[in-house]
């Protein structure tokens, strides 16, 4: 079988994924493969390129190229967003704050969703669950805004009815 | 307890107990969690990794859960003693390559097992016998609660648990459903099943997981996202979808016995054949043989052998095993050798 990106080696990497009901096929040759920079060394693959890693949850690079605009470094740990990109781990839990406009649109197009719902730790539902629901609140107007200013309609009347309920609980 | 003291157990998960364990051979949850303030492992450097590794043991050791544990450091394993614990599902091979200040904490009967230093700081994981991902999920959550009165870890409240890839963050939860499915490969309506799965958000892959292939007509179902639903309804989510897929299955296998009865008896007791007389077998062609001959036992075609002892023969046949079995160090023609020697013994 022929590689699909030069059309011309014998394809030795076969890739097969069915993520959000697409079945997609890939058969690349060791040189493309390795000039997508999906395998590093010559030898082995590498942690899996994130941008590559990404296509999966059908992003595409014109996706990410915005993000190249955000010079972004976590004052916490250092890591830079670029840092990020390339090895698709993060630094701490602080660059999640630090890269948080990079991520937001990232999270929602792997996720569907940018708002946590799942378990709170005992200890932060005993002690911290008002300070925690204002902040959230905090966040989540914060999201409002920006769902508003890129016209994202749907996301914006879900993120106020959240706001709301959220407001009740204090 | 000691790493030796594993091959004379079989894990919990091969015991087919659980709920359509026939067909389900096992279900698994697994929580990605990172201690607050400290980088996350890949990034790490070796003091802060010491660091997570002392926090962590400590915890778990005096937990009433791994009482009795096997707390194993990674440096301290050779390469087999790793696989051997791949093959066992009870560690990554992420968590086997190499790297330092690793580690892993198993319970007694295999059930939980707790990786430190892998991909995040620590990967929690419990694994059941057949369709029980939600007493697994209840398992797994009492545990991590029990871990969160000492530590305390990275969260917020817009993005959940922090970790360390952001296809992680939220409930960090990863569920999966390892599942048996010959009649529908055999009926050629597999495709189809697994597109419809595909299409809610449910990740299909290979028997040992991300980037291998399936074999053996086992499949491994999971979540693909993890933010934006409770850990509850991720877990409702598959189990509807399993317990779809299982109906599917048992469909094609009446199909088979009602309209191709004695092609399939006599594919299953070809496989029994040659199991039970090859003098030569490699660990894919095995694999393939047992998948066929455990529909056979399903069936009560084959009733020479049981459910339980055909789980244990794709666990101890493996490179691993054979070689942990054997005491020694095997190449890939001693192993064929040594794997049919197993294989004939337990099928005559």
């Amino acid at each position: 079988m022929l590689c699909d990106i030069c059309h011309k080696n014998q394809a030795s990497i076969h890739v097969t994924e069915i993520i959000s009901g697409e079945v997609k096929e890939l058969h690349i040759c060791d040189v493309c493969a390795q000039n997508k920079g999906m395998i590093k060394n010559n030898k082995s693959f590498g942690l899996p390129d994130f941008l590559a890693g990404l296509t999966d949850f059908g992003i595409t690079p014109k996706d990410t190229e915005r993000l190249d605009d955000f010079d972004l470094r976590c004052p916490k740990c250092g890591l830079s967003f670029e840092d990020f990109k390339r090895v698709g781990r993060l630094g701490c839990g602080d660059c999640y704050d630090a890269f948080k406009d990079g991520l937001a649109p990232l999270l929602r197009k792997i996720h569907g969703s940018s708002q946590h719902a799942g378990n709170i730790p005992k200890k932060t539902k005993i002690n911290n669950k008002i300070d925690e629901t204002i902040n959230n609140i905090g966040d989540l107007e914060e999201q409002l805004k920006t769902a508003i200013k890129n016209e994202e309609f749907e996301d914006a009347a879900r993120l106020r009815d959240v706001i709301r309920g959220q407001k009740k609980k204090i | 307890m000691q790493l030796n003291d594993l091959l004379s157990q079989t894990s919990e998960w091969l015991k087919a107990t659980g709920a359509e364990s026939e067909i389900v051979m096992s279900s698994r949850v697994r929580f990605a969690r990172n201690l607050k303030s400290l980088a996350f492992s890949h990034w790490a450097d070796e003091k802060q990794k010491e660091e997570i590794l002392g926090k962590t043991k400590q915890t778990l050791l005096k937990n009433s859960y791994l009482k009795n544990s096997l707390f194993l450091l990674m440096d301290e394993l050779n390469d087999l003693d790793k696989q051997f614990l791949v093959e066992r599902h009870l560690i990554s091979r992420e968590l086997a390559a190499s790297g330092s200040c690793k580690a892993v904490d198993i319970s007694e009967k295999e059930i939980f097992s707790i990786m430190i230093n892998e991909e995040d700081h620590l990967r929690l994981q419990v694994i059941q016998s057949g369709l029980e991902l939600k007493e697994s999920l209840r398992l797994l959550d009492t545990l991590d609660s029990e871990l969160q009165k000492d530590f305390e870890y990275a969260r917020n409240p817009r993005w959940g648990y922090l970790t360390a890839c952001p296809t992680n963050v939220g409930t960090g939860m990863r569920a999966s459903v390892m599942i048996h499915l010959p009649a529908l490969v055999m009926t050629k309506r597999i495709g189809k099943v697994l597109e419809s799965v595909a299409r809610i958000n449910l990740a299909v892959r290979g028997l040992y997981g991300e980037g291998t292939e399936a074999s053996g007509n086992f499949f491994q179902i999971s979540n693909q996202i993890t933010l934006g639903h409770s850990e509850q309804e991720l877990v409702d989510n598959i189990d509807r979808v399993i317990k779809q897929v299982v109906e599917y299955e048992r469909r094609a296998r009446e199909l088979l016995l009602k309209n191709s009865r004695y092609q399939l008896e006599d594919k299953i007791w070809r496989a029994y054949g040659i199991l039970a007389n090859a003098r030569i077998i490699s660990s894919l062609e095995a694999i393939n043989l047992l998948s066929v001959i455990r529909l056979g036992a399903n069936l009560s075609i084959v009733k020479k052998v049981d459910i339980r002892s055909i789980n244990e023969l794709f666990i101890t046949t493996q490179p691993a095993h054979l070689q942990k079995i054997e005491g020694k160090d095997l190449n890939p023609q001693q192993r064929d050798l040594k794997r049919a020697d197993l294989l004939r013994d337990k099928l005559k």
